[in-house]
């Protein structure tokens, strides 16, 4: 059953990024087709999370794999907020080929397979990974929205008239958004580390734990910059810099998982 | 009835002429009340044409009664006035409203305000089927091409060109607070722009108070002189400047020292002065968007380009609603003969429901009633077959409608 609906997911997803890697050179009715995808491929991918939650004895998402599955469901949620609206496309560009290509890794690596992981009853488990990964979603989000911004205010500077041709939102608007989304991202960061810190004691200090605690820094830093010190475009610069952050995180995941 | 329309436009008239035969809104009811006598008719007339739609029987007739209304209107005899005149006739004369209301027939390709002059022109003449058909569907025809193509989307002048930058940067320009600097006519047209997608106009800069205060008070701002200009950077959002000083008249410095205070907040810079009153580079600033005259001027004709290059997508859009208006006009013909076949059934039936009369009698209401509507349905089903064979030959349900209600029931 599971198989059965990573595909349709996975077409809808790899649909989505060509249409909009289309729509971005002429800007019409492959826009709508980008959207659609993304639409029907998170219905199928949502009710893949579904079948694996059924059918597994525990919490199907505690693998690597399984994450990052999760991780992707979460990353094209939080875009589907707003991301259907016509003015986002561009940031479509950027979200879907990343969602298409990382369902694709997942479920090569049988993170979309009926896996048994944790207890359910383990609830501090599910409510740590489950809170790590809404805010390594939004923090990816967010960075996919301060790239935006900064090529927009780039683009203001020297393209204005390509610029306004392309629809895309204001810059005050972008900036808005980012803040927000880091926001939200540091409250779920916040949160899914105090469940998590009940089991340092065992674990230890590790790369993982570092690299969780950096990420924290960097949205707290952006938040200060923006919007304590008035630092836009350097806090949407530091914005960005938490996709990275989290793209060292998932790899530092994969590591601890195969050692 | 036959559809023409007789007209001039910027296409073949100079402005003195399309002065002289301009008509406002009580003109033209008027004359189309008149024109309407022996048909239909509907006067257009803006800034780039004045057009008479007719529909009457003699088309030859209402072409020369248009004429002579147009002389008349302008006071220019007609041998003189004629070769600024066009003339089309059916599936042409649709067609030709249909790119007006597109605003492919405007100046400035794709310009939105032809759209509203259309409907209002509608809503003031004297329209019977034929015109109604074809207004509604131009205005069907001038929604699509805005809908399916980029047309209208981009600035066409320097104004507009400021204010679509304004809004990319701010998005919503209602509560922004614009300052402008100089009095001149060409920072007025910017402001107003901007104070009509919501911004307000606070501040009016200017080496001469009067000057200042007199444009301020028609947007309900305050007067300022230039030395004062400095503090009032920090607040606003965007700066409007068109001085004739020889001078730099916005340092960067002064830019440079209102930012921090600003938070974040981007300043956009307006610069419509030749030669520019604001120091080129201010633009290196971080937040600052500083735009002068040619690089509005670029965004204009990069606009200008590409709503040419979507005019052919919106010629297309109109040459299919053209064929589909020809289609009904040839459909028309057909109208006659379905009334009149549904009339004789109709009689028929009455005719053999008064013969049965006595031998119904003793039916109560009810059952007469019944009766009724059998034998209506019979004729009905008897009719279905060549009708639809009248259908097929392009006679459309709306058409059936529009007979006179006499003619159908018999």
């Amino acid at each position: 059953m599971a198989e059965l609906l990573v595909w349709p997911a996975l077409i809808a997803y790899g649909e989505a990024a060509f249409a909009y890697a289309g729509n971005a050179r002429r800007p019409g009715s492959l826009g709508r087709l980008a959207t659609w995808g993304v639409r029907l491929g998170w219905l199928a991918q949502t009710a893949l999370l579904v079948v694996q939650a059924t059918n597994a004895d525990g919490f199907p998402w505690s693998t690597w794999a399984g994450s990052l599955n999760l991780f992707v469901w979460l990353v094209v949620s939080a875009y589907l907020i707003w991301g259907c609206s016509p003015r986002y496309r561009l940031l479509g560009l950027g979200v879907m080929p990343l969602a298409a290509a990382l369902l694709a890794i997942s479920y090569a690596a049988g993170g979309t397979d009926n896996a048994t992981g944790a207890a359910w009853g383990d609830v501090v488990l599910v409510l740590h990974v489950g809170l790590i990964l809404v805010a390594f979603a939004g923090f990816t989000v967010a960075g996919g929205l301060a790239a935006l911004e900064l090529w927009q205010e780039r683009e203001l500077k020297s393209h204005p008239a390509e610029l306004l041709r392309l629809h895309v939102p204001s810059l005050v608007a972008l900036d808005r958004l980012t803040i927000t989304t880091v926001a939200v991202s540091l409250g779920a960061l916040t949160a899914g580390i105090v469940p998590g810190l009940a089991r340092l004691p065992d674990r230890g200090l590790d790369v993982l734990v570092a690299g969780t605690v950096v990420l924290w820094a960097l949205g707290a830093s952006v938040l200060y910059l923006r919007v304590r010190a008035g630092r836009r475009e350097l806090a949407a610069v530091l914005a960005l810099g938490g996709v990275a952050a989290v793209i060292v995180l998932q790899l530092g995941l994969l590591f601890a998982h195969v050692a | 009835m036959k559809l023409l329309v007789v007209g001039t436009s910027h296409r073949l008239a100079p402005v003195e002429v399309r002065e002289r035969v301009a008509l406002d809104g009580d003109g033209e009811a008027a004359l189309a009340q008149r024109l309407g006598e022996s048909g239909e008719a509907v006067c257009l007339s803006t800034c780039n044409r004045t057009e008479l739609y007719l529909a009457a029987a003699d088309a030859d007739a209402a072409g020369d009664r248009a004429t002579a209304a147009l002389a008349d209107l302008g006071r220019i005899p007609r041998a003189e006035l004629e070769p600024y005149l066009y003339r089309l006739e059916q599936e042409a004369a649709a067609t030709h409203l249909f790119r007006v209301a597109a605003g492919l027939d405007s100046l400035v390709p794709g310009e939105g305000e032809i759209q509203g002059q259309v409907r209002s022109a509608y809503e003031r003449g004297a329209v019977g089927p034929l015109l109604d058909r074809l207004f509604r569907q131009a205005l069907h025809a001038g929604k699509r091409v805005r809908t399916e193509t980029a047309i209208g989307e981009s600035p066409a002048s320097v104004a507009s060109a400021a204010a679509a930058l304004a809004a990319q940067v701010f998005g919503d320009l209602a509560g922004r607070r614009i300052v402008v600097i100089g009095a001149g006519k060409m920072g007025e047209l910017a402001a107003r722009n901007l104070v009509s997608r919501g911004a307000e106009l606070t501040f009016v800069a200017n080496r001469t108070l009067d000057r200042a205060s007199s444009l301020a008070e028609r947007f309900g701002g305050e007067a300022l002189s230039l030395d004062e200009l400095g503090s009032q950077l920090e607040a606003a959002d965007i700066v409007v400047s068109s001085t004739a000083a020889r001078d730099t008249v916005l340092t960067r410095e002064q830019v440079e020292h209102a930012l921090p205070a600003r938070r974040g907040r981007p300043l956009l810079l307006v610069d419509l002065a030749v030669p520019r009153d604001v120091d080129p580079t201010a633009k290196e600033l971080h937040g600052c968007f500083l735009y002068d005259i040619d690089d509005l001027q670029s965004v204009v004709e990069q606009t200008l380009t590409g709503r040419r290059g979507e005019a052919i997508r919106a010629e297309t859009i109109v040459a299919g609603e053209g064929e589909r208006f020809q289609q009904w006009l040839g459909s028309l013909d057909s109208v006659p003969a379905i009334a009149s076949l549904r009339e004789r059934a109709e009689a028929i039936r009455r005719g053999e429901l008064a013969k049965a009369s006595p031998r119904l009698a003793g039916l109560s209401e009810h059952e007469r009633h019944a009766v009724d509507s059998l034998t209506n349905q019979i004729v009905n089903k008897l009719l279905h077959q060549p009708i639809m064979r009248l259908k097929e030959a392009g006679l459309g349900e709306e058409d059936e409608r529009r007979a006179p209600q006499g003619r159908l029931e018999g």
